[in-house]
């Protein structure tokens, strides 16, 4: 580069000026401490300095926006604001990576986020890499009231529970049902499958039958629960702390999978997320029965598909003929509240309402509320509406809740990356799933590995 | 180190003059290099805040683990990853793709709509060219996801035609390098197409005269003359490019999270470096892939710079 005349002196100046104004600039952007006053430790963490009536910040996924307009109306005394992220579907992690940005930066933490997953206690209850305070707020040390958490289903708060420390609150149960059409069935002059030999069965007169009406579809990660988790294959297991098992070569494993490669040869099952633009207008009036959680009544049936009451029924979860009834658990989200939060007392008003308020779980929410009252109520309701043909739905529900199997843990990470990336494209390409069984079980174990977990 | 889309520099200034064929540099008085300072002042300032000592601390990082000096350890951890060798054959394969389609397609274009005798009508296909680039990298990404999933693509006919039934046939990782340079090229190619054009209205009008005089059909003049001419743009076009192309992570993370990880949440490095910091809170083994990034793009534009003479004057 040319520059002939450029006098020595005045570069100097130049440079000690530029480097002082960058030190100006790292000294405003820099790392500031986070001593912010506060410290009062009763609830089992460091609280901040508390601020009476400041704003609260929610994030939470588009499903729960509801809870949130619902909380605006009921406590318009309370100042908050909201902003809709992914809720870490997916197993994505959104949750997890801007928390550790914002652990980083020392601030900006939201007071209380929504996470569809089960597993983000594991990382939210640690200290930071920075050796700060972890994000979440232990619940059960005082912040929350023990009558309050005694009001959610038994074994709800598990996932969430760390050596006995609360902390995150169940927003809806998610074991899987089996849910029927009916009308169809009646038509077809089929019965309810009860076991997963007969699903495969049903599967194989459908097809020869009535081709174009299917049993399900495997489009969407969280399939890895309804179908391994409910059929008791020992695919995902912590058994204890950073220990990691997983056996596709088991025979649940080997068995389901022949099952869903029938299913997905002969058409009975399809490779369409159910929440896919078309899936509603490809097969809201040909899905004939399908394994999945509960929150399918409200998401599915009468969200995305909107199949009118009187049609749709619920029958126990699939179990092989020579097994017990187990269930699959498919999310069922969780509440956090932070523990940085410069107004608990709002946080906790938010977080009872959100949990246990008729106004969100009875009126508004999809699932089936963890809150037994709730789930009471949102029972009665679904009855009231004669939604459900068979009149012990209630009953099916709530014994399914009780048989989820403990042979499904959660990690650090979420077992739908592996599925995703695996089988998904694996199935599109034409690919078995009993084909793509090593390959799933390499793709988990490696992830263990670099999430710290010894592989056995 | 910065995560930045495709268009930003990645640690590499610059250094292309901007008038290839100026003489006049050379009369420069006392007065106009004091505004020279004063221009590039701001430049430096925000290059050394957010460039250098973003990078130093980067190097710091790579070498330590919480404080401690660890030499090589991280690079050791980082290399061993089993997701590291797919990122690095990913990202390799996606630079190649798209660098050999920018070098080929932005020249042709350039030439062809410089050699357009039609004033309205050049001046509509430079236009044309270089709209898709007003649209910001992430949104023309989520553009992208409409025109690739065969269910509610305008082009959906195309897509069936080549056999693609869903969203997740046609991001299928082995197709991920077409479809990043796909969109890489839609949204950055105008913008060095109309660079180039201007490159082209700076070859002498007397030597292009003088090659038509000499009986040179098009395609002779763009071979033996106005190529030869471009070497310089075009070396500074490969290594901005492939600065932006080595770390690409808006793309794939934006994919990646719409078909809720079938595109893989570690298919670019960038990825993995951001899974190591925010993921694995694992800050020591990002810098370690971000430095390793650094180095290799330097390298490479190393390579750039000498083989395309960007350093030499007229």
């Amino acid at each position: 580069m040319s520059q002939p005349m450029s006098p020595r002196r005045r570069s100097v100046r130049f440079l000690s000026v530029a480097a002082a104004a960058a030190a100006g600039l790292l000294a405003l952007s820099g790392c500031s401490t986070s001593d912010t006053g506060g410290g009062d430790s009763t609830y089992g963490f460091t609280q901040a300095e508390q601020v009476a009536d400041s704003e609260i910040t929610v994030w939470v996924d588009a499903s729960r926006e509801p809870a949130v307009t619902a909380f605006e109306k009921a406590h318009p005394d309370i100042k908050i604001s909201y902003e809709t992220y992914d809720g870490s579907a997916g197993g994505s992690g959104s949750f997890q990576s801007k928390i550790a940005l914002m652990d980083q930066a020392g601030e900006g933490w939201p007071d209380v986020v929504f996470s569809t997953q089960q597993n983000d206690a594991i990382w939210a209850s640690k200290p930071t890499a920075g050796g700060e305070q972890g994000f979440a707020a232990p619940l059960n040390k005082g912040f929350l009231d023990q009558d309050f958490l005694d009001g959610f289903a038994a074994g709800s708060l598990d996932y969430a529970t760390i050596d006995g420390t609360v902390y995150g609150l169940r927003n809806d149960l998610a074991q899987t049902v089996f849910y029927y059409n009916q009308k169809l069935l009646d038509e077809f002059g089929y019965d309810v499958p009860t076991t997963w030999e007969e699903y495969a069965e049903l599967g194989d007169k459908l097809a020869a039958e009535h081709p174009g009406y299917i049993l399900g579809s495997m489009g969407d990660s969280f399939m890895t629960y309804v179908y391994y988790g409910g059929s008791e294959s020992p695919v995902f297991q912590s058994p204890e702390a950073g220990v990691f098992h997983s056996d596709t070569s088991d025979e649940h494993a080997q068995k389901i999978s022949k099952i869903i490669d029938g299913m997905l040869a002969n058409g009975t099952l399809v490779q369409d997320s159910f929440f896919s633009a078309d899936f509603a207008a490809k097969y809201a009036d040909k899905l004939v029965g399908v394994p999945g959680p509960v929150w399918y009544t409200g998401a599915i049936f009468q969200g995305g598909l909107a199949v009118p009451a009187g049609q749709i029924g619920v029958a126990p979860p699939l179990k092989w003929a020579d097994g017990d009834v187990a269930a699959g658990n498919v999310g069922g989200g969780q509440w956090y509240a932070s523990s940085h939060s410069k107004n608990l007392a709002a946080v906790k008003t938010f977080l009872e309402f959100v949990t246990s308020a008729d106004e969100f779980q009875v009126d508004a929410s999809s699932g089936y509320p963890a809150y037994t009252d709730a789930a009471t109520k949102w029972l009665a309701k679904q009855a009231e509406a004669g939604y459900f043909v068979n009149d012990d739905f209630q009953t099916v529900m709530s014994d399914a809740a009780t048989e989820v199997w403990d042979g499904w843990n959660v990690t650090s990470w979420s077992p739908e990356t592996a599925w995703a990336k695996v089988v998904i494209p694996g199935i599109a390409a034409g690919e078995t799933v009993e084909s793509l069984l090593p390959a799933w079980q390499k793709e988990l174990e490696n992830e263990a590995t670099v999430n710290g977990y010894t592989v056995k | 180190m910065t995560v930045t889309s495709p268009p930003a520099p990645a640690g590499v200034v610059p250094t292309g003059r901007r008038r290839p064929a100026g003489r006049r540099a050379t009369r420069v008085n006392a007065g106009q290099s004091r505004y020279g300072y004063l221009f590039v002042s701001g430049y430096t300032l925000l290059l050394i805040a957010f460039g250098l000592l973003p990078t130093l601390y980067a190097v710091y990082l790579a070498f330590t683990r919480n404080g401690a000096f660890v030499g090589v350890d991280n690079f050791v951890r980082v290399f061993n990853d089993y997701r590291f060798l797919p990122a690095v054959a990913h990202v390799a394969l996606y630079v190649l793709f798209w660098l050999v389609s920018l070098i080929v397609f932005v020249v042709i274009l350039a030439i062809v709509v410089h050699g357009i005798r039609v004033r309205w009508l050049g001046n509509s296909a430079r236009f044309l060219f270089y709209i898709p680039g007003a649209i910001a990298g992430a949104s023309s990404v989520l553009l992208w996801l409409f025109v690739l999933d065969p269910t509610v693509s305008p082009v959906s006919g195309l897509l069936h035609a080549m056999g693609y039934e869903s969203l997740v046939n046609v991001v299928a990782v082995g197709n991920l390098p077409v479809v990043f340079t796909v969109i890489a090229f839609w949204a950055g190619a105008g913008g060095w197409i109309v660079i180039m054009y201007g490159a082209l209205n700076n070859i002498s009008t007397d030597v292009m005269e003088a090659a038509r005089i000499d009986g040179a059909s098009h395609v002779q003049t763009a071979w033996h003359i106005q190529l030869p001419m471009l070497a310089k743009w075009i070396s500074y076009m490969g290594i901005m490019s492939l600065a932006a192309g080595t770390q690409l992570f808006v793309e794939p993370k934006i994919l990646a999270q719409a078909t809720k990880n079938v595109v893989p949440e570690d298919y670019s490095l960038n990825q993995l470096a951001y899974l190591y910091a925010f993921r694995q809170n694992d800050f020591s083994g990002s810098a370690a892939i971000s430095i390793t990034l650094l180095v290799v793009a330097l390298g490479l534009s190393t390579v750039f710079i000498f083989r395309g003479k960007l350093f030499e004057r007229d």
